[in-house]
């Protein structure tokens, strides 16, 4: 029988009904750290989120995902041309030439171009190469692209990032030698 | 040796009884009563399609004729849920087709639905009349196309607010000539534009047309043609509802409304230009629902509205209303039983209009009959919340969102506990709650000891210590679904109770600080739990599905950091 878990069924039978503040020596505050650290993306590296007092967290000014729980059908509806820097978060969804399903990502998360592609190199298990404006993505045989407003394909990395997220619509990993064809020659 | 009925006179009491509760109790009695009951159950309800197969549904009832299925947990809706986590509909579709040829209704969910599940269901069954799929997704227009062209006795075609890949308008243009047996139409989540003629035709051939709910791409201006075709409707769901302004179009639009002498429910109303929305004066005083929440129109234009529906039981409406509104709501609506304000830009930093927990005040105080509440707000006091419940003890849903999370009571700055408390303990008919703002473990007290019917609650960035957790799940009798998000809930609770657990449908935890041993000793130990583990940082990563379906432990030790834990209930014992 593993340790951890012998402990943990001891805890499970031991009920105790202090009253909140009563002695409990093993109890933990830092969950309490750890939930505010994810309604925060500003603490997002910060391993200790300083936080004595936990009922007066600094209130979150960006969202925590999902939050406020508003459907993203009723979003859309609402502010459909809106895309102004309002942390209502930017999914897209992401496909990949012969993956099984799609994914999706919130482009708001990502302050530039390396941090996007870092996480969709993460995300599809591949690795889409160096960019250049000149060769497209070389060394690799993916290259991320997106639809734009317009509906037309467009390689990823050619407009300023502020541009690239408010026009792109959804993104794929192409593959092959489609992925080829878009660097110029 | 007892006499007892002949069998079809048995079936026949039986068929009397709908509830699920009930025939499952019938079933309980004895072999005999177990066998008839299995036979003539015609209508099966799924809570949670991941808690039976679908094989053994088809074994022990044969004879189904409508089946009524959920899928994802209810945060889905709120992007918590990561993509490819399933709910896909398929395997059952196919089981069905297999043993249901006589399936007439199949209502879904937040399930996952294909192109080919519809088909299959298109070709399948050759009696079908209901479909309704509700917040679902994964299908195209082509699925929507095989239904149309191929289910002759459809009557209920309902496509409640899916994300729908929108191929073309094309696919309304299916149903045949000869088909005329239309009762229930929404496509109100579709993007592109149907042919109208086709629509219009439609409509007019169907003389049984009582729901008719139209997307956005259905211009004002073809919306009195198609009244004058269906004036027998209760329920239209507008299209846009802005044109130019122009006399003939208004007049038109009058017309035809004060047609519709049926009239009970409105909805839709995108873009709406105030100077076209008293054409539907003439039919208000009929009206029963409204459904306003996506008119981005001021106060004034809504109270107009609002205040000439005097038998308005039912309104969705954004925060536009402000306080104002909802006084002068309160005072015209004495018959409303249900409300819930949206927030018009949620998002933004600063109240955007001027609502506030007055309005709801105003509310509770001027309408007796409120039973079901849905809030957004920016701010809230416990002096609100008391006199709400003290208002109107015969609340059933309240939910309440307070747009900043843990925001105090915005007079004493302290928590709100008292407030909610007031609510549970006056409420004694609670069946749903939500809460929010700040919000410390006593208000689980509170809600442990009072909350005695409650069915569903929903907690967010709330508690101190898994006492919390632990007043709920001991003491809420009823409980059958619980969320939880970014609450300091840990594993203590959750093993102390774990028996209350099995007796629940669902319960969804995500960032909270449980343990991954603490899931795998549930799974080990609650043999009829289905305990699973999503692992990953819903922010930055995109979560990866760890599927611990009867939790075998594949050994594979999860990172550190937060873990989100769903905890699917029961294995229903009466399914085995």
């Amino acid at each position: 029988m593993e340790g951890p878990m012998t402990d943990l069924n001891l805890k499970a039978t031991e009920l105790r009904l202090g009253l909140p503040g009563s002695d409990e020596p093993g109890k933990q505050s830092s969950p309490i750290v750890r939930s505010n650290k994810r309604a925060s993306p500003e603490t997002k590296g910060a391993p200790d989120a300083n936080d004595s007092d936990v009922n007066r967290a600094p209130p979150a000014k960006s969202q925590a995902v999902g939050w406020p729980p508003v459907r993203s059908y009723r979003k859309n509806c609402l502010q459909p041309k809106k895309m102004e820097a309002d942390g209502s978060g930017m999914y897209v969804k992401v496909s990949m030439d012969g993956a099984p399903y799609l994914r999706k990502i919130d482009l708001k998360v990502y302050e530039s171009y390396p941090e996007l592609l870092k996480a969709l190199e993460n995300m599809f298990k591949c690795s889409v190469g160096v960019y250049s404006e000149r060769e497209g993505y070389d060394g690799s045989e993916f290259a991320p692209t997106y639809e734009d407003k317009d509906g037309d394909w467009m390689l990823v990395g050619d407009v300023p990032w502020e541009m690239f997220i408010t026009s792109c619509k959804r993104l794929r990993i192409m593959k092959g030698s489609e992925a080829k064809g878009l660097g110029c020659p | 040796m007892a006499y007892s009925f002949p069998e079809e006179v048995l079936e026949h009491v039986f068929s009397f009884i709908q509830s699920d509760k009930d025939r499952n109790a019938v079933s309980l009695v004895c072999k005999s009563w177990y066998e008839i009951e299995r036979w003539c159950r015609r209508r099966i309800f799924v809570g949670n399609c991941y808690a039976v197969s679908p094989d053994i549904m088809t074994r022990r009832f044969p004879e189904v004729r409508s089946v009524e299925l959920k899928g994802k947990p209810h945060f889905a809706d709120y992007n918590l849920v990561p993509e490819g986590w399933g709910a896909y509909v398929y395997p059952w579709i196919a089981a069905m087709a297999r043993e249901y040829p006589c399936l007439e209704e199949i209502r879904l969910k937040r399930m996952v639905v294909s192109d080919e599940s519809l088909e299959l269901i298109a070709r399948s069954f050759k009696h079908f009349r209901i479909l309704v799929l509700a917040s679902c997704e994964g299908f195209s227009t082509d699925g929507l196309a095989a239904i149309a062209a191929n289910c002759r006795n459809l009557q209920e075609l309902d496509l409640q607010e899916c994300e729908v890949d929108d191929l073309s308008g094309h696919w309304l243009s299916h149903f045949p000539d000869t088909y005329t047996s239309l009762v229930s139409l929404n496509i109100a989540c579709l993007s592109s534009e149907v042919s109208l003629s086709a629509l219009e035709r439609l409509v007019a051939r169907c003389p049984n047309l009582r729901s008719l709910r139209l997307n956005r791409a259905v211009p004002l201006e073809r919306l009195p043609n198609l009244l004058y075709g269906a004036p027998q409707l209760i329920e239209l769901g507008t299209g846009v509802y802005s044109a130019e302004i122009r006399n003939d179009v208004f007049s038109s639009l009058t017309d035809a409304f004060a047609g519709c002498k049926n009239l009970k429910g409105l909805s839709g109303f995108w873009d709406v230009v105030p100077a076209y929305l008293t054409a539907v004066y003439p039919i208000c005083s009929g009206l029963t629902s409204l459904n306003l929440s996506y008119a981005s129109i001021q106060s004034e234009d809504l109270v107009k509205l609002v205040s000439q529906c005097h038998n308005l039981q039912c309104l969705w409406i954004l925060d536009y209303i402000e306080d104002s509104g909802l006084d002068a709501l309160a005072m015209s609506c004495k018959d409303l039983q249900e409300l819930r304000v949206f927030p018009s830009d949620p998002f933004a930093p600063e109240p955007n209009v001027s609502l506030t927990e007055r309005g709801l005040v105003s509310v509770s105080a001027g309408c007796p009959k409120l039973q079901s509440v849905l809030y957004f707000c920016r701010q809230m006091s416990n002096a609100a919340l008391v006199s709400i419940a003290r208002n109107r003890p015969n609340l059933t849903h309240f939910r309440l969102a307070i747009i900043e999370p843990r925001s105090p009571d915005y007079l004493t700055q302290g928590p709100l506990d008292s407030g909610f408390g007031a609510i549970v303990q006056h409420c004694k008919e609670l069946r749903r709650l939500s809460m929010a703002g700040l919000l410390t473990d006593r208000v689980f007290e509170y809600i442990g000891t009072y909350a005695k019917k409650l069915e569903m609650l929903s907690i967010a960035f709330a508690g101190n210590t898994d006492l919390g957790l632990h007043h709920v799940l001991s003491g809420c009798e009823n409980l059958k679904k619980l969320e939880i998000r970014d609450c300091p809930f840990g594993d203590e609770a959750l093993l102390a109770n774990a028996a209350k657990l099995e007796t629940m449908r669902s319960l969804w935890m995500s960032s909270c600080p449980v343990s991954f041993g603490a899931c795998k000793l549930l799974g080990q130990k609650m043999p009829r739990l289905n305990v699973e583990v999503i692992e990953g940082d819903l922010r930055t990563q995109g979560p990866k599905t760890v599927r611990l379906r009867s939790f075998t432990y594949t050994g594979r030790l999860l990172g550190q950091g937060l873990m989100h834990l769903i905890l699917f209930g029961q294995w229903m014992k009466k399914w085995h």
